[in-house]
């Protein structure tokens, strides 16, 4: 059947209406990052000085900087990031690899997509009611943990999916070779599903690295530098939210500087992470 | 692809039709000696869940020689070489009955160690599978699981087994690069260096040139046709040609059943039953 003129003719105008609109939609969703990142570098530059990162949180009217929050914030990811990626990674392992169709994984699995979407206040007042409350204390750990407790499940589940992808075929012929199924998994399936497991973990690392509920339950803050994790420990995002609120200018652009730190380390850490897991991974 | 193989389709395939005997007569199948059994398949049946692959599948495979499966899509013959290895033990519902002597050891049995079991049966699939890894520990990483090699015997054992694949030229100066990044020939052939490097006694070949060009189909058979002298070999393909050429019995099956199986010139000349003949002349599968 021969396509008629007006027919051709159509289509080609809704594929242009189409096409049109994906790209009208898509430079909107760009247009409101685009915004996010500049008026955060227009406001936040004017705050970053060498006081930013040598002196701690100051009282209003003082000069002071961000360095107490951020060591806080580098602390309390890292080890949320360690205890999350060492959960999430296995849990999503056993999901893909160990718990089949059995009835333990679907709970697992669905409890895991609930954790995904549970509000982070909540986490954060659990982990208050576990770890805060008992020991009559805010501490970094108590931070740590509510911290970790977001991640592990963007861990888990991306982990899930990037090794559920990896073909049959690969865990076959690593077990044809005689090779016991908890190798083919540390040394095929993990190697062959890395790039993917390090975009979870990257995931899981800018979501949890500007929470800021959570931490107001859990590590609080701290107007002194600190290394200790079982005391307050200060953190940007709470420094961000409190300085944000305060009437003083000069806080609000400590404010406002934090905000920049925030998302120039995410993407400077996506970078690395990226560059890293191409070069170790074959091409 | 030159056709290398001694007329498979010979003119007197005709008449073999006219003379053929039913299934399950006495000279369709026949029995290598005893003491020339590498593998003795005794009445096995296989279920997918509720589906049954095969029936009661019979017969013995004699060391040192290549022994192929032919048969139409869905006989089982690729079940039947699974079994071999028990990979079939990776999906639960999957299960098979009977016995499978390995050098006198029932390998359906329950105590079999299927890890030390896999590593002397080793198995080659239809599509290149290579590890995520430079190709040396490709070919070194089953090695590593079960010896203790100093550098230099690994090193060694790298390139004899890459010889022996007849990779080794092409790969020696890239050995640390990766595995993924060769051709798709260069990789099946990988995939067999990396299976003999472990000294398997016995491989199973799974449609190994299905997913290769002519050339690099070419090759793989010369590798396999070398090969034989030391191991015993089971391939599945669905290449008449490539059965005729390699192997030197054939074994033909249909909707799960063993129907004929002899020596390769015997059942491509002489075909003794109706079905194979009509496969084997390409009147029907």
């Amino acid at each position: 059947m021969a396509l008629s003129a007006a027919r051709i003719g159509r289509r080609r105008a809704a594929n242009v209406v189409f096409v049109g609109f994906c790209f009208l939609v898509t430079a909107l969703a760009l247009a409101a990052l685009a915004l996010i990142l500049g008026s955060l570098l227009a406001q936040g530059v004017g705050g970053l000085s060498l006081n930013a990162f040598t002196m701690s949180t100051p009282a209003a009217g003082s000069p002071g900087g961000l360095i107490n929050a951020i060591v806080g914030s580098i602390m309390m990811c890292t080890l949320a990031m360690i205890i999350a990626v060492a959960i999430g990674v296995l849990a999503g392992t056993w999901l893909s690899e160990y718990a089949g169709d059995s009835s333990y994984g679907s709970v697992v699995r669905f409890l895991n997509d609930v954790l995904l979407s549970a509000p982070s206040i909540l986490v954060g007042l659990f982990v208050y009611e576990i770890l805060v409350a008992p020991f009559h204390g805010f501490s970094g750990f108590a931070g740590s943990v509510a911290l970790a407790l977001l991640a592990v499940p963007v861990i888990t589940r991306t982990t899930e999916d990037v090794l559920k992808l990896q073909p049959t075929s690969l865990r076959e012929s690593a077990v044809a070779l005689g090779t016991p199924f908890w190798r083919v998994v540390q040394n095929v399936l993990w190697r062959a599903a890395s790039s993917g497991i390090v975009t979870g973990a990257l995931l899981a690392f800018a979501r949890i690295s500007g929470e800021t509920a959570p931490l107001l339950f859990t590590a609080l803050n701290n107007q002194f530098f600190n290394w200790n994790m079982t005391k307050p420990m200060a953190n940007l995002p709470v420094v961000i939210f409190q300085f944000a609120l305060t009437p003083y200018p000069d806080l609000n652009k400590l404010a406002w500087a934090g905000a920049l730190i925030i998302a120039v380390s995410v993407l400077a850490v996506t970078i690395i992470a990226r560059v890293v897991s191409r070069n170790s991974e074959p091409s | 692809m030159t056709d290398t193989a001694p007329e498979p389709l010979a003119p007197d395939s005709v008449e073999a039709v006219d003379r053929a005997i039913t299934p399950g007569s006495d000279n369709s199948i026949i029995q290598i000696e005893p003491s020339q059994t590498k593998i003795d398949i005794r009445d096995v049946d296989f279920y997918y869940g509720k589906g049954q692959a095969l029936k009661g599948v019979s017969m013995s495979i004699a060391r040192q020689a290549v022994t192929a499966l032919i048969g139409p899509s869905g006989c089982g013959k690729s079940t039947l070489l699974r079994t071999l290895n028990r990979m079939y033990g990776l999906y639960p519902g999957h299960r098979a009955s009977g016995s499978i002597l390995f050098d006198g050891e029932d390998i359906l049995g329950p105590r079999v160690n299927l890890s030390l079991l896999r590593a002397r049966i080793g198995m080659v699939f239809q599509k290149p599978t290579p590890f995520p890894m430079s190709i040396y520990d490709n070919v070194a990483f089953g090695v590593r699981l079960y010896e203790n090699l100093s550098r230099s015997d690994m090193n060694d054992r790298v390139e004899d087994s890459l010889r022996r694949a007849a990779l080794w030229e092409e790969v020696k100066d890239k050995l640390p690069t990766s595995g993924l990044g060769l051709s798709g020939g260069q990789q099946q052939r990988l995939c067999v260096a990396r299976c003999i490097a472990v000294r398997p006694e016995v491989l199973l070949l799974d449609e190994p040139t299905s997913a290769l060009d002519p050339i690099s189909s070419a090759r793989l058979e010369e590798t396999i046709t070398q090969l034989k002298s030391d191991y015993t070999i089971v391939i599945v393909t669905h290449n008449l040609g490539q059965a005729a050429r390699l192997s030197d019995y054939t074994a033909f099956m249909y909707l799960g059943e063993l129907v004929e199986y002899g020596e390769t010139g015997a059942i491509f000349t002489r075909p003794v039953t109706r079905r194979a003949s009509d496969y084997i002349t390409g009147r029907f599968g």
